[in-house]
């Protein structure tokens, strides 16, 4: 693709940094308050807890591959899942999420730093922390006397397993404070984030010419507020009740063990959706460049981003229909769950019209990008079938619902994801990410994701329930879990092909230099690594696309606004 | 759309006006930490006349009049603090951050007096019922901000009997004023909820 290095100079002329060798450097990046290095820390630490929770994934693949199997313990399994769980949702997803968000939303606006640089350096060690205190329970779980453990109550830890009298020792402890700090510091983050779009803006940067990418993370913030408190608030109970006595989901002095679910679920659900968001956002960015267009009904895309923020604050309890909620309370959360998915269509259809007619170009990012769009089509075809009341009756806590949110997990997100590292690596690092690597990257992680989780739907349907640890041969189930396990290894491999790719190319890459996809927001308008102060001089934002403006001074995107 | 062509931004002639980001914070933080409380409230009415043992809250609870005036008018005072302070009139701010310490603590002695009174007293802790629980989760939440509340306000009145705040701080005392608002508006929800609707 072609650079235009002279328009870009009409906006910085900064020369590439330096940095201090030696032991300063540790001690630099552990005090840091620079977006850049705190995104980039989000992303390793999530980086590294994906290897961990990937790991443990492959081991329940394994006890589960054959049946009647011993691989593992049944207390093992346990804590596998639970732990699996935790992990890739509050220490993989948000960190990773949150770390892109970081790095990439002071760029795209023209600032130097987010709002404020030290709640977001104390969010960060925050959501750290809780991630090593998970860890930890693997050796102090049980108490002090040496057999430690982790927790085991799954990840959605329903009441009243987690009470005092079920689950005793320590390892359900460590699993609420784990997850109500690294709560506290998704919260800290939030702030910072809509703060940030709200007052850090550059000149000229108007609400309808910010990049999609910041409004669907300001979005998601602003959904976190409303959601992720919650959850606090119910662990604040949930250690309550384990170390003072109270009684919230203690069933035997009266409390409600269904309370739990609700409070759970008023985050777990919309919870999805702050995941979801920011993925969507990297498509945004993503799609448009690839597709050599702007993007189709940036309106619509907004606002069917904050429809999608709201009306996925009412469908928590389609988690719930086995519970019991009766007709009216069914009835809603079907109604509410199967609105998710029009503005879910808008922005669908807006990415295919982006698509229609450009002149798309194949390279690793849009490659995952492309795989994002029709995974997550079919995601939310099983989420749709699901929502219906009766049919999730049939199917819940079973290997279909197991299916469909890893669908949307790694198929949807995950995928995003991936294009979103080959997409901005060049922008953090200087250099580019290897291209071949990429593509077996790619392919062997599509064919690794479909025999995993196409075939994890059948024995769902054909009743195998989630958690078990292990299952009884001649029940169709077999072939199955067969396939599944060999697809989860070759996501294995494909992942492992990712990690060496990326530390290949840190070290041998191609250089960069500033703008290598020949995009349109300012983040490619500063030098690949940006320097510590972002941009030189401030940018003005005379469009949606300021670095189209200035790279087609005759055919200016402002004239059209 | 068609406004901006009309109107083109640039640099030198128009201000570039954007929104307070210590504001912005927060109202943020204040949509967050009122979810925390929605859900305590929740707990609180969901669990209304559950209890499976004594005592009741309409055997045991007291209007507590003195420390909801007391509460409620120290939002008053710390309006005129901030009022005070943009006019450069540091010594009427002082006093009024003064009467807002003041104030607050006075309503955190009469939770403090309550909470002793049904301890001591009528033998009700965390454990004894639902209502215990639900009761001193609540009260006890809304305390802990009134008490940070404090410990921010104590802070900026040391400073400005220091010397050291001045009318460029405004801004910043409006941002603590705003929490403190907040502390306020909750207590009023907390109040009709315990002592209103659930006697």
């Amino acid at each position: 693709m072609a650079t235009s290095t002279t328009a870009l100079e009409a906006i910085d002329v900064t020369g590439p940094t330096s940095q201090p060798p030696g032991p300063g450097i540790v001690y630099q990046w552990l005090t840091t308050v620079d977006h850049k290095k705190i995104g980039l820390m989000y992303i390793v630490y999530a980086l590294l807890f994906l290897v961990i929770a990937g790991v443990q994934a492959m081991l329940m693949r394994i006890q589960l591959a054959v049946p009647n199997n011993h691989f593992v313990s049944p207390q093992t399994f346990n804590r596998l899942f639970t732990m699996h769980g935790t992990t890739m949702i509050f220490f993989v997803a948000v960190p990773v999420l949150f770390g892109f968000g970081n790095y990439l939303i002071p760029l795209m606006i023209g600032a130097r730093d987010m709002a404020f640089p030290r709640l977001n350096a104390f969010s960060f060690w925050l959501s750290a922390f809780g991630g090593v205190l998970l860890y930890l329970s693997y050796f102090a779980g049980s108490g002090l006397y040496g057999a430690g453990s982790a927790p085991d109550v799954g990840w959605f830890a329903y009441a009243p397993l987690t009470s005092k009298v079920f689950s005793p020792g320590h390892s359900t402890d460590y699993w609420t404070l784990a997850v109500l700090l690294s709560g506290i510091g998704t919260t800290g983050t939030a702030v910072n984030i809509v703060a940030t779009a709200l007052c850090m803006r550059c000149k000229g940067m108007t609400l309808n010419r910010m990049p999609l990418l910041v409004w669907l993370y300001t979005v998601a913030s602003c959904m976190v507020f409303v959601v992720v408190s919650p959850l606090s608030a119910a662990q604040i109970m949930l250690c309550l009740d384990r170390y003072l006595g109270s009684h919230f989901f203690d069933t035997q002095a009266g409390g409600s063990a269904v309370l739990w679910m609700h409070f759970f679920w008023i985050f777990g659900h919309p919870e999805v959706y702050i995941l979801i968001l920011p993925t969507f956002a990297f498509i945004n960015e993503i799609v448009p460049v690839f597709s050599r267009k702007a993007i189709f009904g940036y309106p619509a895309m907004v606002a069917a981003s904050v429809g999608i923020g709201f009306v996925s604050l009412s469908v928590w309890a389609h988690h719930m229909f086995t519970v019991g909620m009766g007709p009216a309370g069914n009835t809603f959360f079907v109604f509410a769950t199967m609105v998710v998915s029009v503005p879910t269509g808008i922005k669908m259809f807006n990415w295919l019209a982006t698509i229609w007619g450009g002149k798309v170009i194949y390279r690793v990012p849009m490659l995952f990008s492309v795989g994002f769009l029709f995974q997550f089509l079919i995601a939310g075809l099983t989420g749709i079938m699901l929502s219906s009341a009766p049919f999730d009756w049939q199917l819940s806590a079973s290997y279909f619902v197991v299916a469909h949110f890893h669908y949307v997990i790694v198929g949807g997100i995950m995928f995003s994801l991936f294009a979103a590292f080959y997409y901005w690596y060049p922008k953090m690092t200087g250099r580019m990410m290897d291209e071949t690597l990429g593509k077996w990257h790619f392919w062997l992680f599509v064919i690794g994701f479909h025999l995993t989780f196409d075939f994890m739907h059948i024995p769902g349907l054909l009743g195998m329930p989630r958690r078990v640890y292990t299952y009884e041969a001649g029940r169709g189930w077999e072939v199955w879990n067969f396939i599944v396990g060999i697809g989860a290894i070759v996501q294995g491999i494909a992942t492992l092909i990712f990690v060496y790719n990326l530390i290949h190319s840190y070290f041998r890459g191609k250089e960069a230099g500033p703008d290598p996809w020949d995009a349109w927001t300012l983040e490619w308008a500063t030098t690949s690594p940006p320097p510590d102060y972002n941009f030189a001089m401030e940018p003005t934002a005379t469009s949606a696309r300021p670095l189209w403006d200035l790279k087609h001074p005759d055919d200016q995107d402002s004239s059209y606004e | 759309m068609t406004q901006t062509n009309a109107i083109p931004i640039s640099a030198d002639e128009q201000p570039w006006v954007l929104p307070d980001k210590g504001i912005v914070g927060m109202w943020c933080l204040i949509a967050a930490e009122a979810a925390i409380f929605l859900i305590f409230v929740v707990a609180y009415l969901y669990y209304l006349g559950k209890s499976l043992s004594g005592p009741t809250p309409a055997q045991v609870l007291e209007l507590p009049i003195l420390g909801t005036i007391c509460l409620l008018s120290s939002s008053l005072t710390v309006h005129a603090a901030v009022t005070a302070l943009r006019r450069a009139d540091v010594r009427r701010c002082s006093l009024a951050l003064g009467a807002t310490v003041a104030l607050g603590s006075i309503f955190l002695l009469t939770t403090a007096q309550e909470w002793h009174h049904l301890i001591y007293e009528v033998g009700l802790t965390i454990q004894t019922n639902l209502f215990g629980t639900t009761y001193f989760s609540l009260v006890g939440l809304h305390a802990t901000h009134v008490i940070i509340g404090l410990l921010l306000l104590s802070a900026v009145l040391l400073f400005s009997l220091g010397g050291h705040v001045t009318a460029h701080h405004a801004e910043r005392l409006e941002v603590l004023s705003l929490y403190w608002h907040f502390v306020d508006a909750v207590w009023i929800v907390v109040f009709l909820v315990v002592y209103v609707i659930g006697r």
